[in-house]
């Protein structure tokens, strides 16, 4: 099932924004063994998560009152390192920011992600990939997480959902999380040198571009739930 | 899609394989060859038994027999790696990830990572004189590894000591299994690996029967491959594109698409400009920062010194300290407290006090000098006095600090 969405044609010639967004691809479900998985692809850029819980968790990191979150990121290519532990606290404080944790005390919720192929905005696409995700393993939540990588280029346009080449080229990378209630700020992530005034255009049209994804991402859970098993 | 990239699917098996390649010294016995590297990782995504960090016991099983599999069977050419003999090789690493774990996962890897191998483009490097020159993919078209064969491994489960025979057993299957064995073979009826490991007792004429059932369906493993490297060829050179994106069917209701969409950004671009205008002017840091000496800056000043010292005490003992350091030169002199303070001015006239000193050291505070200088280093704690060069105006802005600080 396709849908086209035409927008207004104003965009181009005021702002010099380039504000396209790739073709975007959600599947769920797709592993047998964890509670809950999804494959969320932005382009080429293809990740895989999977939620294993509420279950057990380790005497030493259970909390009594919540639920511990643990995420662990798996790259494609070499052994984990400091920036994969970068990139799992990251999405741990993003995701521990929406998902109800107080309703399962004592237990463990495990998300894992495996980098499947990186061409740009990967960090947006781990997100996207960890809520989704979190949605197929029936995990509580507040709300849905949703989030747009933007480039600052040399010229001072921006870009919505660089890939890899365009991130190479750009001067500053920002990587913004919203929730899908009222559009506020979760996770703000960036690499690079930006003005304020640069800052605040990025997250504007980040903004008006995660509308879009957390509409797609309601569709997708509609669409799945279309049928009665 | 990136090349030396393969997913396989073996039932509800999923394994991921990626294959990269990097120039480094070769091994000292070996000047001439380049290294296969292959690291097979249990994620913890695949089963909730699998734990990040240190593979297990089964995991080392598994990687050993992938390697013995691909690298001793020399199923890729590693003296086509070289580039400068000693100097300067390839070291091509193959990555093996397991996603889900539905039984099988030595057949599935070993599928995976051959198939990656044969599907990788490593970067064309020419050699020209002293000079290497590793060519981008946009310069000249990536080279292919040489793989002479394809090693395919082929598991067996045994149940009733050896006389049920399963080949390909999943999860279920496994856990019930008395024993297994592992039989990697080529395209040529060549046996590259033969791994039983234990759990049971079998007849030689088992063994026969598993490397002929082996045959069959390397074969058929095989075909698949070639069907499947040909298929991904053909869509490159027309320029379709290949790989993952394509392979997921989209009549599922667990998938959903969506094409690429352009984003409407100028109420966007208004309310950021409206955003900064509100916020107002920002004030710009003040930064007071003070140089003392080359590598030494100091920013903000010390609180005074609270550690049951007076400040009378304190300059009492300066003076002290001035007529000894004019005698002693640069010493470490240990001075007590006001009721003691004879002991230090007998001791320091001729030896240095260390051994005296050392009877009831918890009280003393201890004090270094330099030269002329009468510095105090807990006087100040922020800035560093061992560093500062004697200066005739330190002391006056010492004083003046002291005063400062005693004002407030």
């Amino acid at each position: 099932m396709q849908r086209y969405y035409s927008v207004g044609s104003n965009m181009a010639a005021t702002d010099e924004t380039s504000a396209l967004l790739r073709s975007f691809e959600c599947e769920q479900n797709l592993l047998s063994r964890p509670d809950g998985s999804a494959n969320v692809r932005q382009g080429d850029t293809s990740v895989l998560a999977a939620v294993y819980g509420p279950g057990e968790v380790k005497m030493s990191e259970e909390i009594i009152d919540k639920a511990t979150l643990k995420v662990i990121f798996k790259p494609k290519i070499g052994l984990p390192g400091c920036a994969e532990k970068l990139q799992e606290r990251l999405l741990r404080n993003t995701c521990e920011s929406v998902v109800l944790a107080v309703l399962h005390p004592r237990s463990g919720v495990n998300i894992v992600l495996q980098v499947i192929q990186d061409s740009g905005s990967l960090l947006s696409c781990c997100i996207n990939a960890a809520c989704m995700a979190l949605v197929d393993s029936a995990v509580p939540m507040k709300c849905l997480v949703s989030a747009v990588t933007c480039a600052v280029m040399e010229e001072g346009r921006i870009v919505l959902d660089p890939d890899s080449k365009q991130e190479k080229e750009s001067s500053a990378v920002l990587t913004f999380a919203f929730d899908s209630r009222e559009n506020n700020v979760v996770t703000c992530s960036t690499k690079g040198c930006y003005t304020p005034e640069k800052y605040q255009e990025c997250l504007s049209a980040c903004g008006a571009a995660s509308r879009n994804i957390s509409s797609f991402f309601r569709q997708a859970v509609e669409r799945r739930m279309s049928k009665e098993l | 899609m990136e090349r030396g990239c393969c997913i396989v699917d073996l039932g509800d098996t999923k394994v991921l394989a990626q294959v990269s390649g990097k120039i480094e010294e070769p091994k000292k016995n070996r000047p001439t060859e380049g290294s296969i590297i292959i690291n097979l990782e249990l994620s913890p995504m695949a089963s909730p038994a699998f734990e990040p960090g240190r593979p297990t016991e089964s995991g080392i099983e598994m990687n050993r027999i992938l390697e013995r599999n691909i690298r001793d069977s020399r199923a890729v050419d590693t003296e086509s790696l070289c580039i400068v003999a000693g100097e300067k090789v390839w070291s091509i690493r193959a990555d093996v990830h397991v996603l889900n774990d539905e039984g099988n996962i030595m057949d599935a890897a070993s599928i995976a990572a051959i198939t990656a191998l044969s599907h990788f483009r490593r970067p064309d490097v020419s050699v020209m004189g002293e000079e290497v020159t590793v060519h981008s993919p946009e310069d000249r078209d990536p080279v292919p590894l040489s793989v002479h064969h394809m090693p395919v491994c082929v598991t067996f489960a045994f149940f009733d000591q050896g006389e049920f025979l399963l080949v390909d057993p999943n999860r279920s299957e496994e856990r019930v299994m008395d024993g297994r064995m592992v039989v990697g073979m080529n395209m040529h009826r060549e046996i590259c690996t033969l791994m039983m490991s234990g759990g049971m007792l079998l007849v030689k004429e088992q063994v026969l029967r598993c490397s002929q059932i082996a045959t069959v369906k390397v074969a058929e493993i095989i075909e698949l491959i070639q069907r499947a490297l040909d298929k991904d060829a053909q869509a490159r050179q027309a320029g379709e594109k290949c790989g993952f994106a394509e392979s997921v069917p989209t009549n599922k209701i667990t998938t959903n698409r969506k094409e690429a969409t352009a984003i409407d950004t100028t109420a966007a671009a208004q309310q950021a400009s409206q955003v900064i205008q509100e916020a107002g002017p920002v004030d710009k840091p003040m930064s007071n920062m003070l140089v003392q000496a080359p590598g030494t800056v100091q920013i903000g000043e010390g609180l005074v010194n609270t550690w049951d010292v007076d400040d009378e005490d304190m300059e009492s003992e300066e003076k002290e300290g001035r007529e000894k350091s004019v005698t002693n030169g640069r010493e470490a002199v240990a001075t007590s407290k006001p009721t003691e303070r004879k002991r230090p001015v007998k001791a320091g006239e001729g030896t240095v006090s260390h051994a005296e000193g050392s009877d009831s050291e918890e009280e003393e505070t201890v004090m270094l000098f330099q030269g002329d200088d009468e510095t105090k280093s807990t006087e100040e704690p922020d800035s560093t006095a061992l560093m500062q060069p004697s200066n005739s105006d330190k002391p006056a802005k010492k004083k003046g600090k002291k005063k400062k600080a005693a004002q407030k």
